[in-house]
């Protein structure tokens, strides 16, 4: 939005707009004007930061002036209407004390992890929680997360006010969970930002922000996450799955944006830091003992990344860690990545096995994958007419333009194959 | 994910809006007007534009040249595109609920005209799954 910030202020601006809003909603007590005066704060600070340089205590400046924007709108809405119950002190701004720095250790700890709670909470729709989680923890604007998500700012605008609303409705007040809840709301939070990651595959061309952006974003939230709440092995895990993942993200993609797979990628071109510090959180995360999906699939793709080539990869141990997972979660896209482990250690026949018994799963019914994976395994077995079918049948289905490109590749590459 | 819905109008010559009464014609464009709102505020709309009639259509071919060639009308078209919208959804559930709201648009005497519309994925998403 404003050029003239320099990258590190605007990391601080990101760090700290959680923070802030955790301090406001605390005092104020209402998460939507909260929310709306603190993304005004944030840009108050684009514009001001960079002419006036920056403030000795930039978290005190911003709660400061965020809670003279909510004291100014109460003060408004106050002599327009009578007084309604919204719990607020009306003491001039200037006598309003920030909070002072030295507490800042202790509290806003617990508020970052408690807006997390309140953002992605279970009765937002995931595309809701998404955009308000990004705007509310990540302290993006609504012109950046539509931008992201390719829709019109006015759209986004609307969706973020109505997750507020659905926050406000239901009476979800904001402050830690249960404990009996706490791992529930946790495994919501890992949810949302696995989806936000997840948005960053497809780089978009757009100047502002590319989509691969989304995942610097949700490792950044993660990050966080993994801060708030040390030693929780399947926050390591999901960080872990981020960071291997990511570490392919210049293979994964060609010249003109088009999928390249994993076993077609260049893995020169993968980044080596962040494979080692995703293998070493993925190992202290199995370490702890208390196993789970996240930490399983990271721990796969750690075999992916530490092998040489698609050949040396150790697919049988692979094939036991999907296998482990299988057990501990009934979800066929598992079911389906066995199916392909299992071609790889005991050949294509048995893969397809594998496939059989999903075929029924009315989960899958229609689903991309389950022909994308078919096709797959028939053109390992030989059989270049049905892997052609199930190549194109998955095209149509998919609902993403870089892996319809890519299966019709397949398909046409096959239908020159002489035989 | 992403969906367009296509409203499609018969063809055989132009709007029949045009020659529909005053009362009829304007209680369409504000149905219109309020179906693009209501998108928008429930976060779900991404484009939507209604498209002039047939007779300003063109149709458009390169020459050997790769100079425009450009024909008239359709007048053999069984139907032709009137209106889309693009759509941002979380289910396709939801994206044929939307197309059958657009559908029941007001037309003469205010009846529900219950167009067809079609309804297309837009493959615009991430790709799914490429974990491990």
């Amino acid at each position: 939005m404003n050029p003239s910030l320099d990258t590190r202020t605007l990391h601080l601006l990101r760090d700290l707009a959680p923070q802030v809003l955790g301090a406001v909603i605390r005092r104020f007590r209402d998460f939507a004007a909260s929310e709306d005066a603190v993304q005004e704060a944030l840009i108050a600070a684009t514009t001001q930061w960079p002419r006036e340089g920056l403030p000795d205590n930039p978290r005190a400046w911003l709660i400061q002036v965020a809670s003279r924007r909510i004291t100014d709108q109460v003060r408004a809405e106050a002599a327009r209407r009578h007084r309604e119950q919204l719990v607020v002190s009306l003491v001039p701004p200037e006598e309003q004390l920030a909070l002072a720095a030295d507490e800042a250790g202790a509290t806003e700890r617990d508020d970052t992890l408690d807006l997390l709670f309140m953002c992605c909470h279970p009765t937002l729709s995931p595309s809701s929680a998404i955009a308000l989680t990004l705007r509310a923890v990540g302290g993006l604007t609504t012109f950046e997360i539509a931008k992201a998500f390719l829709v019109p700012e006015a759209t986004l605008a609307q969706r973020i006010s109505r997750a507020k609303q659905t926050i406000k409705s239901s009476g979800v007040p904001f402050q830690q969970p249960t404990p009996e809840e706490r791992t529930a709301r946790l495994g919501a939070v890992m949810h949302v930002l696995y989806l936000i990651f997840n948005e960053g595959y497809t780089a978009s061309s757009g100047p502002e922000l590319h989509r691969s952006d989304l995942s610097n974003e949700a490792i950044r939230l993660t990050r966080m996450l993994h801060r708030l709440v040390p030693g929780d092995a399947e926050i390591e895990g999901l960080l872990a799955i981020m960071l291997l993942t990511d570490a392919r993200r210049a293979a994964r993609t060609g010249p003109s944006g088009e999928l390249i797979p994993l076993d077609e990628q260049d893995r020169s071109l993968w980044d080596r830091s962040a494979i080692a510090e995703g293998v070493a959180l993925v190992t202290t995360a199995l370490s702890r003992g208390a196993v789970g999906p996240y930490q399983l699939q990271a721990a796969i793709a750690a075999v992916h990344d530490e092998a040489p080539s698609t050949e040396a990869t150790d697919w049988a141990e692979i094939l036991a860690l999907y296998e482990v997972l299988q057990r501990m979660s009934d979800n066929p896209m598992v079911t389906l990545n066995c199916a392909i482990a299992t071609a790889m250690v005991h050949g294509p026949a048995a893969g397809l096995e594998r496939l059989d018994a999903l075929s029924e799963d009315p989960r899958l019914e229609g689903h991309h994958r389950l022909d994308a994976v078919r096709a797959h395994l028939l053109e390992r077995a030989g059989d270049l007419e049905g892997a052609i079918t199930h190549y194109r049948r998955a095209a149509e289905r998919t609902t993403s333009l870089s892996e319809r490109n890519y299966l019709l590749t397949h398909a046409a590459r096959l239908s020159e194959t002489p035989t | 994910m992403k969906y367009m819905l296509m409203m499609n109008h018969p063809g055989n010559g132009p709007y029949q809006i045009a020659s529909w009464p005053k009362k009829d014609l304007q209680a369409h464009i504000a149905f219109m007007m309020q179906f693009s709102k209501k998108l928008t505020e429930s976060g779900e709309l991404v484009a939507g534009e209604g498209l002039s009639g047939p007779e300003q259509a063109k149709r458009v071919r390169a020459g050997k040249d790769g100079k425009p060639i450009t024909d008239g009308v359709f007048p053999e078209s069984k139907e032709f595109l009137a209106g889309f919208w693009i759509i941002d959804v979380d289910s396709p559930e939801r994206a044929y609920a939307i197309a059958a709201e657009a559908s029941a648009a007001p037309g003469p005497g205010g009846e529900p005209l219950n167009m067809s519309i079609e309804v297309r994925l837009v493959p615009s998403g991430p790709p799914k799954d490429l974990i491990g």
